[in-house]
């Protein structure tokens, strides 16, 4: 198992420098760049010369190749440079804005597993009853109605039968748990509906597929009680494929709410990326692709490696 | 019964009417304002910046010379300056500063940081950034004969002077701040004004505590504000009508301020007014065949500004038909002699009709092309959707391309468009600046029709060293009138500024700029 973990640990290397290289190069390609949107963007009357100084001084004059061994040796130095907008450090730029999306993908986490496993359950156990019929119209919902919607429905409702909107600006939860969670609970919940919806569908077809495995007719044929059957036999393998779209999904999450954050105001990594993108502030998007393709593949690590855990059949490494 | 009621219900009347005004005139101390700034400054400069992003967030804590009286627009009036006089010729402004001014961090201001801050703006240090550099080029020298006198002596006449020492941006910085660091202004705050720097959480908001050291006694009224970056119009106007947010001061559009109004009622104030601001249509003249006068005339004349107005207004920020100068103020040109303008015709069937012959005559009856539109919904999406419309009625095909904002500028200062909808943002009216963008390339890279025109350039020059107001109102005609023939450029319409504030937000200005009376000096809360 270590060295398994150590061999997908050095496969981030490579990962991350074909990430780094792509990015870098595809953003050169849109023509403008942020020093232009920053002097120019909003009716500026400055000169060429003034422009040009700009771009000196942020070394956006040098040649491509130059400025790519900047980056790359700025890289292995792990420092992702500073953000060409603000002109302070990338690093904390994204740490600025990483513990509230973190915490939403965190509390959508655990409000989308704790009702995805009963409901998808439930339905898979109750198939072609009422239950499972209320079960699919719900997750069908889910899947169809986008996040954004739905928290932009969430809000209005707040508004129009309560008077009252969550608070807009973000307190840490080690601050003042009350505000932290009275802010992120609605946005947590119009993506954890999603979220929910597509880990009940898949748990439910899973535990479908496994309750007609011959282990389970032995298990029943042995006299094992029903519920041991489901939670031990049943759930247990049923829940592998559900652990790999929740991985997925968590680490979609962090970075991936961008019009969501914009409907709660929040200042989180989507709304970071969209302004990042709209000022063509490259070192700030390339950093946060960098971080992204980060979360992806410990995210995906940890996947693997929990599926050792449920289904002990699974040893890597031997 | 009933008289008894009534004489009852008068007094209850009577008694309201004598305590609402009362109220209203009595400015109340405490409170925190919250409101919304709809983009984030990048640094905290006011020189460096030309977006009102810096201004809604730095403005203040920082003092001006003096600055425009919102209530008198266009009047100039101290901010330090306590008084001042200008001689006769122009050519020197001596301005005599209050006493006992002190910086956020204790130290006094004298006339030794005035001259400091004009300095950086006028010959900035490297690597600092001044767009103000050309505005300012006219003063020769800055001296200060004693700690509380400025005395700036020209190099040559600028009839506008004063109103450009009123600026926004000409934020007062110490003079051992910037000796230190001519840098330093981008990320520390250390100004004179109302509000001392609380905090900025990035992406997130800004916070000023009251400058109890304030130099005007008994102001500010605010405990401090709060300003919340919204950048979704959406998630501001939840916030304002949740009571969350008390304002948003830069301006909605009409869709928006109805919602609100439908939503709130009489709990929320709109104030309206004719705004600093236009979009223009530019055809770039190194392209064929845009370098023909009678094609570019051609397809001004087509556009129908009046009926768009009508329109427009309704479902976007834009609003009234202009020249070169904000229709309504002093310098405009008035709707009877602006209907004899290139372009502003209001018999659109005759107009139409000349259109279409002026094409055939250039050769291009059939005329196809690209727009070059920014990608943003308010107002540039319906501005485009309504040129290629007009465009359409005399048989021109013009492909709406929008752009985000980095490959929209880049393009048009490379020359790479054909027509593009570009914008004008003025602080105030004065055609110095209002002109400024019609001048020949090669003076003004932010006319994009790439022209050079040097009887524009002298009608300009003369009118900003004319003195006599009746001339340089002749001047700004007819230096109109050679852009309009020409058809260069030509304003498609200004917009219309809309700013709703709670009704407890008293001692706010209204004004036709988002750029100005950003300082809330003045605001307090009746609560």
């Amino acid at each position: 198992m270590l060295r398994y973990t150590l061999q997908r640990l050095l496969m981030v290397i490579p990962t991350l420098l074909g990430v780094a290289v792509l990015v870098f190069f595809m953003l050169r390609v849109v023509p403008g760049d942020v020093i232009e949107v920053k002097l120019r963007g909003d009716g500026g009357t400055v000169s060429q010369e003034v422009i040009d100084a700009e771009r000196k001084r942020f070394g956006l004059d040098k040649p491509l190749i130059y400025q790519f061994g900047d980056y790359m040796y700025g890289l292995a130095k792990l420092d992702l440079g500073i953000s060409l907008w603000t002109e302070r450090p990338v690093t904390e730029e994204i740490s600025l804005r990483l513990a509230l999306s973190l915490q939403v993908a965190i509390m959508a986490t655990i409000f989308a597993v704790l009702l995805a496993i009963p409901l998808g359950t439930m339905a898979a156990l109750m198939r072609g009853t009422w239950v499972d019929y209320v079960v699919r119209i719900v997750t069908i919902g889910g899947l169809s109605i986008p996040s954004f919607w739905f928290g932009m429905l969430i809000m209005m409702a707040l508004l129009y039968y309560y008077n009252w909107l969550p608070p807009i600006t973000f307190t840490p939860i080690h601050v003042d748990p009350v505000a932290n969670l009275t802010q992120l609970i609605w946005p947590a919940m119009a993506v954890g509906y999603r979220y929910c919806a597509v880990v009940a569908r898949m748990i439910r077809s899973s535990l479908l597929e496994v309750l007609n495995e011959d282990y389970i007719r032995t298990a029943r044929a042995k006299g094992v009680f029903e519920n041991k059957v489901i939670s031990r036999h049943a759930l247990r393998n049923a829940l592998l494929p559900a652990i790999t779209v929740i991985g997925i999904e968590f680490a979609f999450l962090i970075g991936g709410l961008v019009v969501t954050e914009q409907v709660f105001n929040l200042n989180g990594i989507g709304k970071l990326f969209v302004q990042s993108v709209s000022r063509s502030d490259f070192t700030l998007i390339q950093g946060m692709v960098m971080m992204l393709a980060v979360a992806y593949i410990f995210v995906n690590l940890i996947v693997d490696l929990l599926y050792a855990v449920f289904d002990p059949r699974i040893r890597y490494g031997t | 019964m009933k008289a008894l009621f009534g004489i009852a219900g008068m007094l209850a009347f009577a008694l309201a009417g004598a305590t609402v005004p009362a109220d209203a005139q009595q400015p109340k101390r405490g409170g925190t304002l919250n409101f919304a700034i709809s983009a984030e400054t990048p640094n905290y400069d006011c020189h460096g910046s030309e977006t009102y992003a810096t201004l809604h967030f730095s403005a203040p804590f920082y003092s001006t010379l003096v600055r425009f009286n919102l209530k008198k627009f266009p009047d100039v009036e101290g901010d330090l300056a306590s008084s001042w006089t200008i001689a006769p010729d122009l050519m020197t402004y001596t301005f005599k500063l209050h006493q006992n001014v002190r910086f956020h961090d204790g130290t006094t201001l004298t006339s030794t940081d005035v001259k400091a801050t004009y300095d950086r703006m006028r010959n900035p240090p490297k690597g600092v950034v001044s767009p103000r550099q050309a505005t300012f080029a006219d003063i020769g020298t800055i001296e200060t004969p004693d700690a509380q006198t400025v005395v700036f002596r020209m190099k040559a006449v600028n009839a506008s002077m004063i109103e450009h020492f009123a600026s926004p941006w000409n934020c007062i910085y110490s003079a051992k701040d910037i000796a230190a660091d001519p840098n330093a202004p981008r990320n520390k705050i250390n100004g004179t004004g109302p509000f001392v720097f609380g905090e900025h959480v990035k992406g997130s908001h800004v916070t000023g505590q009251r400058n109890d050291n304030y130099f005007k006694k008994g102001l500010p009224y605010l405990d401090g504000f709060r300003g919340v970056f919204t950048l979704q119009a959406a998630a501001m106007l939840n916030a304002v009508q949740g009571g969350q947010l008390l304002g948003e001061f830069r301006g909605i559009s009409p869709a928006e301020r109805d919602r609100l109004v439908g939503a709130m009622g009489d709990k929320i104030r709109i104030e309206e007014s004719s705004w600093t601001l236009n979009l223009l249509v530019a055809f770039n003249v190194e392209k064929k065949p845009f370098d023909d006068p009678r094609v570019r005339r051609a397809l001004l004349m087509a556009i129908d500004r009046w009926g768009g107005s009508a329109g427009l207004s309704k479902i976007s920020t834009m609003r009234s038909v202009g020249g070169l100068i904000r229709p309504g103020s002093p310098m405009a040109t008035p709707p009877e002699e602006l209907v004899k303008l290139p372009g502003y015709a209001k018999d659109m069937t005759a107009a139409r009709a000349q259109a279409r012959k002026l094409l055939q005559d250039a050769g291009v009856p059939n005329l196809k092309f690209v727009l070059h539109n920014r990608n943003l919904a308010q107002p540039y999406t319906p501005a485009g959707i309504f040129l290629v419309d007009q465009w359409r009625q005399i048989g021109v095909t013009a492909d709406h391309k929008q752009f985000d904002t980095a490959p929209y500028i880049a393009a048009m200062n490379a020359g790479n468009h054909e027509v593009a909808i570009d914008f004008s943002n003025l602080f105030m009216d004065d055609s110095t600046l209002a002109l400024a963008k019609y001048l020949s390339h090669d003076r003004s890279p932010q006319n994009l029709s790439r022209a050079i025109d040097r009887e524009l350039d002298k009608l300009y020059d003369d009118h900003v060293r004319e003195r006599d107001i009746e001339k340089r109102k002749a001047m700004i005609r007819a230096f109109e009138r050679r852009v309009f023939e020409q058809a260069y450029q030509q304003p498609i319409l200004w917009w219309h500024r809309i700013v709703p504030t709670h009704r407890i937000v008293m001692g706010w200005d209204m004004s036709p700029s988002h750029n100005l009376g950003a300082q809330l000096e003045g605001v307090w809360l009746n609560q």
